[in-house]
């Protein structure tokens, strides 16, 4: 039963890809803008529920890995001229380096008190930008001199091949047997040592994969948009967004959080007419799927088969 | 047999701030032995496994596994070094099925090995079908009965191919037929020569198994040898009886006529698939002291908790004629039933003197005042801890401040659910007094939950048995001490029904 159910979410994964690769022939640049964005969101997301969903360990700093990424890519284009892939490379690199700084204490700590050194590592970094904005471009952000293309298409099929990608690595990552590991040692981590696993060599190795894709996407969204600034790419509320995304998606279930992310990042552009109220339309919505169905979307779904 | 120990156990010690759970235990296990580990709770039975495990590090002491010195290890190391356990309760993963949890068991501890290896996959199906799971194997845990967890946790154990196992309360929630599904299982382990260490409560669950039984009380070693001679030995069955049981009857002659303020009616409780109360009736006049008695896990804290409103139960429970149903715990506290609780929830980091005044929060300024005058009048060793934080208290001294505190509440009903919990003699004899003195001043009405015997019989009106999650016996304490104290150690579980920690 759980390999048809599998391979249905497999297949459903797999039409709602085909039908995304042709939505420029019959969307605006405008719609299609708007999903870009929305794509990088959804590898943040994934990236966030590896973490929160398999390993146990919430991260309430997404947006310090993805800032890390975003802003060493920026650097090195604006600064030194690097060519795109060589930033992105270095942005995966740098935040890879942060996490580790970040994981190897945190992970020693137990309940909640991991979660919030990620939060003040997050207004760290935010700091260290404005504090070095000789380098950094402070508060109002930098320009990169090199995007990754002027056509609204072309963006928006790099950033669906980007997604797909990722999704398919971490999706599989998940479903591998290193995936049952990590979510022994999320869920019962007595257990899980008990069976002779390391927990806290698995959830550290979780925290690096998360840290690589997170950065990652973070440097190809600078080069998307042509600019890194903090209200993007590191604030607290783009973190909260990113967290919201991946439980409204639905909990432990990777492809989940790119639903979210589309639905909380389309849902947030075509309310904008409603001015202020909008966020408050987006956010009170996603409070009531969280209340109601705290498994979320797909989550929701994979749970009534499982009592079947 | 072989004569070298595969498990040898020195000297372990293991200090919780000031308490001392586990104070030099040792012994050794051979291959194809089985040891029975008993002890009532706090014991500190089920820290010495877990100090074996690498769960808690020991303070002291040496835990060698064929030779080799694991104490202080950490327990992945410990695990694939050949130590497996098998926990009482299961903490299965939502999304797998009891397959897929088998096979959890048998991968290795690598974070390069997307795949499993093909034999991963034919070793737990035998395994699966080894502890009676193959039928369900493909459903998820959430959907399979009590017995058929712990047998997916035996099968997670047997994964690990371990050199010594240890089972947490092997038989805690099954049935007679489960019980003895779960013996072969075990007994199959020494037929492999593994070295086997059963933790339970209770000498009698083990006595058809275990080589040998070793007794240990208030983390210390008190008895050791076959389950015959720990049963008969006199420290055990005074630390599971409390000794020459006393009673006396009540000088002012309780109350028969008085109307009954608790009236509990055919109340059954289950945890999830386990019955942890099965059509308890029982009641409680005004001015009666009753004491409800049984072995841990015989349901009384599950009973407690159903009439303070802290577990849903089915069933009637009527308190002063009142249908307490539906009703809140707070509610139910406010209403006169007060609950002092076997953990005894302190507020641990407020002082003695905080406790009480927010036992006494609702009372005007000097009715309190008064109400804690009586208080340090009936527990004068509080009086001279005011100041001092609660958890730096000794165990008996928080019993004190637990049972104060529910006082301060003016009960018209107080449930003291295992006040004597591992307590050492000298403190019960205080406890004792201050009960004795409670009952002379005060018209109160008591239901207590005792193990103990020898302090539950003493004060009580009436007693209740409870054993397996249903009243067995009523009666007074004159007719307890004829017809039930012989039988209250070595009674076999009675049959059909199911038994769960309380």
């Amino acid at each position: 039963m759980t390999a048809l159910l599998r391979s249905r979410v497999v297949w459903a994964a797999a039409l709602l890809a085909i039908l995304a690769t042709t939505l420029p022939w019959w969307l605006s640049g405008y719609i299609l803008g708007v999903l870009t964005v929305a794509y990088y969101f959804g590898v943040f997301a994934m990236s966030w529920d590896l973490l929160f969903g398999f390993a146990g360990e919430v991260n309430f700093g997404p947006t310090f890995l993805i800032g890390l990424g975003a802003y060493s890519a920026a650097m090195l284009n604006a600064h030194w001229s690097a060519p795109i892939p060589v930033c992105v490379i270095a942005g995966g690199v740098v935040a890879l380096i942060g996490g580790l700084l970040l994981a190897v204490p945190a992970l020693r700590l137990r309940g909640p008190y991991f979660g919030l050194v990620t939060l003040v590592a997050v207004l760290l970094l935010q700091n260290a930008i404005v504090i070095f904005a000789g380098l950094t471009g402070g508060e109002i952000g930098m320009m990169v001199p090199d995007v990754i293309s002027v056509d609204a298409n072309h963006n928006y099929w790099i950033a669906l091949a980007f997604l797909i990608v990722c999704a398919i690595l971490l999706f599989g990552l998940s479903r591998s047997a290193i995936g049952l590991i990590l979510q022994a040692s999320g869920q019962d981590t007595v257990g899980a040592q008990a069976l002779g696993f390391n927990v806290t060599k698995h959830k550290l190795a979780a925290f690096c994969i998360s840290a690589v894709f997170s950065g990652v996407a973070g440097a190809m969204l600078v080069f998307y948009q042509g600019t890194a600034s903090v209200s993007t790419v590191v604030d607290l509320g783009v973190g909260v967004q990113i967290i919201i995304a991946a439980v409204l998606g639905g909990r432990r279930t990777i492809l989940g959080a790119v639903l979210g992310s589309v639905f909380l990042i389309v849902a947030g552009e075509f309310l904008r007419p409603l001015g202020q109220i909008n966020t408050f339309v987006v956010a009170a919505v996603a409070l009531a799927v969280i209340l109601f169905f705290p498994d979320g979307l797909l989550g929701n779904l994979l749970r009534v088969r499982e009592r079947e | 047999m072989n004569d070298t120990p595969l498990l040898s156990v020195r000297g372990l010690t293991k200090r919780f701030g000031g308490l001392v759970a586990v104070n030099g235990i040792g012994f050794d296990i051979r291959p194809g032995e089985i040891l029975g580990l008993i002890g009532p709770n706090g014991s500190g039975k089920s820290t010495a496994m877990k100090l074996i495990m690498g769960i808690e590090r020991p303070n002291a002491g040496s835990v060698k596994v064929n030779g080799v010195e694991m104490a202080g290890w950490l327990p992945h190391r410990i695990a694939r070094a050949g130590v497996g356990i098998v926990f009482q309760h299961s903490r299965p993963l939502h999304r797998q099925t009891v397959l897929e949890h088998i096979k959890l068991a048998l991968l290795p501890d690598s974070l390069v090995k997307l795949v499993a290896d093909p034999h991963v996959n034919r070793r737990a199906r035998e395994i699966a079908e080894r502890v009676g799971l193959s039928a369900v194997m493909h459903r998820h845990p959430a959907t399979l009965p009590f017995a058929d967890l712990r047998r997916m946790e035996m099968a997670k154990a047997i994964a690990r191919d371990p050199k010594v196992v240890l089972v947490d309360e092997p038989f805690a929630g099954l049935t007679q037929t489960e019980s003895q599904a779960f013996s072969d299982l075990i007994r199959g382990f020494r037929a492999e020569g593994r070295a086997v260490l059963l933790v339970d409560h209770n000498v009698k669950s083990l006595a058809a198994l275990a080589d040998r039984v070793l007794a240990m009380y208030l983390g210390e070693h008190v008895a050791e040898g076959t389950a015959e001679e720990v049963m008969r030995n006199e420290t055990v069955r005074r630390v599971y009886l409390g000794g020459k049981i006393e009673t006396r009857e009540r000088t002012v002659q309780a109350s028969s006529d008085k109307p009954s303020i608790l009236e509990i009616d055919d109340v059954g409780v289950l945890y999830g698939k386990a019955r942890a109360l099965d059509g308890v009736k029982l009641h409680v006049r005004e001015g009666e002291f009753v004491s409800v008695v049984g072995l841990n896990g015989a349901g009384k804290t599950t009973l407690f908790n159903a009439v303070s409103g802290l577990v849903p139960y089915h069933g009637t429970i009527r308190f002063a004629g009142q249908d307490i149903k539906g009703m809140s715990g707070a509610a139910i506290a406010r209403a006169g039933i007060v609950q002092c609780p076997e953990t005894r929830e302190l507020f641990s980091d407020m002082t003695v003197r905080e406790n009480l005044d927010l036992g006494g929060y609702h009372l005007a300024n000097d009715a309190r005042a008064e109400q804690l005058a009586w208080l340090f009048e009936l527990f004068p060793i509080l009086k001279s801890r005011q100041t001092q934080t609660a958890r730096t208290l000794s165990g008996g001294e928080q019993q004190m401040l637990a049972i104060a505190r529910a006082l301060m509440m003016q009960p018209r009903l107080l449930i003291l659910d295992e006040p004597t919990l591992g307590l050492a003699p000298v403190i019960l004899e205080q406890l004792s007094k201050a009960m004795d003195m409670l009952q002379k001043t005060t018209p109160i009405t008591v239901l207590l939950g005792e193990q103990n015997v020898t302090f539950a019989l003493p004060h009580a009106d009436r007693v209740y048995v409870l054993e397996h999650a249903r009243i067995v016996w009523e009666g007074s304490p004159t007719r307890f001490e004829q017809e039930m104290a012989e039988g209250f150690l070595d009674a076999p579980p009675s049959t059909p029904t199911q038994a769960v920690r309380a």
